[in-house]
């Protein structure tokens, strides 16, 4: 555990270190500012209440394209630099290697998220009477979930690559992958289309959190998601001892 | 401290090394000389335990290096070649996150320790990108004996740097190496030759010698043979020479040139310093003094090629300087 937390602090101080960690962080921050107020104008003009998905709906939909980007110096620099020569002979095992970096690129994604929490607030002060609170618990807890998960993988692709560009494509194209899922689901079998919906990482979120629904399968699916990546992840670092 | 047996590695079609038995004990400064490609770094990736290796068994510090991998990680204090260090970060930083991935107890005493044994407490502030290559090599330093190993692995430590600082890292690694156990690359002979107290001689993976640079010298290249030149008058300087504890023979040299004798040591002795000293005492004029014979470096190079060098046994390879004999005196 305190390796984990140890390697964890490290990332998250790193991406105060770097550029692209503070232009992530305004794009993500500015998208989603400017997104806000052609919402509020107009939910203004169809005269009605906006709600919390005014916000959170587009800022799942920037998430996709952001946390490669976060996640994609994680691994790939520390074999490009390589630093991971370091790490790999430190007393330390590979899988909490792997889980300090994922920890440490959530950490700096729920900061991010944290705060985005304002445009609610805002909102909350706009409408009347007031947002419903559940569903905003609902929609981040939503966030959170993906956010564990869509870094996960990047973690895992990042450890396939010395290429910081290679891991954010590779990324990037595993996350498309999730999210197209369930339009493919559609064509198929019935047992076929089962199995892809409930591969359907967009359907976990849509279907149920963003409506303010707490499922537990949709818990579980995330998690499993995130343990799966980075139980890959791991094993992609012990095979590359082997190399 | 070290024991490696039968030790293999093969990169996909390729043999690395190629069962490769030696051991190290402690307080023993270990020499692994090698030409590039030798399988050098791939033994010591494999003792720090940042590879497995294909076949074979190693134990550093009495640990395992596959079953107790870990633990013997914990006691084994690794400089990669060239070096690899976070750029971004301060010296500080960096050396406090090692410290803590090490678990040490006193994390800010340990890294100041460390950082006055290098003598970098004045930058402990600076970013590491903004430091010199030799400041590099001793913060790599700093970050090995944070948590004062049992055993040192250096990876070709004086590559790139300049001479004075080739001085200063070896001056430190023989401080560091009277009391743990250091394994060192180079392809620098005269490093090994100053460094270490045992040197192995690796090729092709295969170990072709292994022994103190001295005895590596003086078994390969025969007994010491010493050229002399002296000015002026040399009437009966054979005899005064030959009285000498440790002097096996002396000849006359060059006819054509005057003043030029050799002499040979008796085996395992050195007798320049008390020869200079005799000449000098005897007034005669000492020019100049230096050893004849095969060098560590023909000895290396002809181990190290596939068909046996021609051997020039009068070549002269070292000089020496006939003031610091003098100064012996």
């Amino acid at each position: 555990m305190r390796n984990i937390w140890t390697i964890a602090r490290r990332e998250y101080k790193q991406y105060f270190n770097t550029p692209m960690a503070y232009m992530v962080a305004f794009l993500y921050l500015l998208v989603m500012g400017v997104i806000f107020y052609f919402n509020l104008i107009n939910a203004a003009y169809q005269q009605m209440a906006p709600q919390v998905q005014v916000v959170v709906g587009p800022m799942v939909t920037i998430m996709l394209f952001v946390t490669p980007a976060l996640t994609m110096r994680l691994l790939a620099a520390e074999q490009s630099e390589g630093t991971i020569e370091l790490l790999l002979t430190a007393p330390l095992r590979d899988w909490e290697l792997v889980l300090g970096k994922w920890l440490g690129g959530l950490l700096f994604m729920l900061s991010l998220l944290a705060v985005t929490l304002i445009y609610p607030l805002i909102l909350n002060q706009l409408v009347d009477p007031g947002i419903d609170y559940g569903v905003l618990v609902a929609n981040y807890l939503g966030l959170v979930l993906m956010a564990a998960s869509l870094i996960a993988v990047g973690v895992a692709a990042s450890s396939l690559f010395k290429n910081q560009t290679a891991a954010f494509f590779a990324t990037l194209g595993i996350m498309l992958l999730l999210w197209l899922i369930g339009i493919s689901s559609q064509a198929a079998g019935s047992l076929g289309s089962k199995i892809l919906l409930y591969l359907d990482f967009r359907g976990h979120f849509f279907d149920t959190l963003y409506r303010g629904v707490i499922d537990l399968s949709d818990v579980v699916y995330y998690l499993s998601l995130t343990s799966l990546a980075l139980f890959l992840g791991s094993v992609s670092i012990e095979i590359r001892r082997w190399r | 401290m070290i024991q490696v047996e039968g030790l293999t590695k093969d990169y996909g079609l390729r043999r690395a090394i190629d069962n490769l038995t030696f051991h190290a004990e402690k307080g023993e400064i270990l020499g692994f000389l090698g030409p590039n490609g030798a399988g050098k770094t791939t033994t010591m990736r494999i003792l720090t335990g940042f590879m497995p290796p294909t076949s074979g068994n190693a134990r550093v510090a009495g640990f395992d290096i596959m079953d107790e991998s870990i633990e013997a990680r914990r006691r084994v204090g690794y400089v990669p070649e060239n070096v690899p260090l976070y750029e971004n970060m301060p010296v500080f930083d960096y050396l406090q996150y090692m410290a803590n991935l090490r678990h040490l107890p006193d994390v800010e005493e340990s890294v100041f320790d460390v950082l006055e044994q290098v003598q970098m407490l004045d930058r402990a502030e600076s970013y590491i990108s903004s430091l010199s290559k030799g400041m590099w090599q001793r913060i790599g330093l700093a970050q090995a004996l944070l948590h004062k190993p049992d055993v040192l692995i250096l990876d070709e430590p004086t590559i790139g740097l300049d001479p004075a600082k080739i001085i200063d890292v070896r001056e430190l690694v023989r401080e560091i190496g009277r009391e743990r156990t250091v394994l060192l690359s180079t392809h620098i002979l005269s490093e090994a030759q100053q460094v270490c107290d045992r040197v192995l001689i690796i090729n092709k993976g295969h170990i072709v010698a292994e022994d103190s640079p001295d005895q590596l010298q003086s078994r390969l290249a025969g007994a010491q043979r010493v050229a002399l030149r002296v000015g002026g008058d040399t009437d009966g300087l054979k005899a005064v020479v030959e009285k000498v504890p440790g002097v096996n023979q002396v000849v006359e040299g060059d006819a054509h040139e005057g003043g030029l004798f050799e002499f040979e040591n008796a085996p395992g002795q050195d007798a320049r310093p008390e020869v200079a000293r005799a000449l000098v005492s005897q007034g005669y004029d000492l020019l100049e003094m230096k050893s004849v014979g095969m060098s560590l470096e023909e000895i290396f190079l002809k181990l190290t090629r596939d068909e046996p060098a021609p051997l020039d046994e009068g070549k002269v390879d070292r000089v020496d300087n006939v003031e610091e004999a003098e100064s012996d005196a």
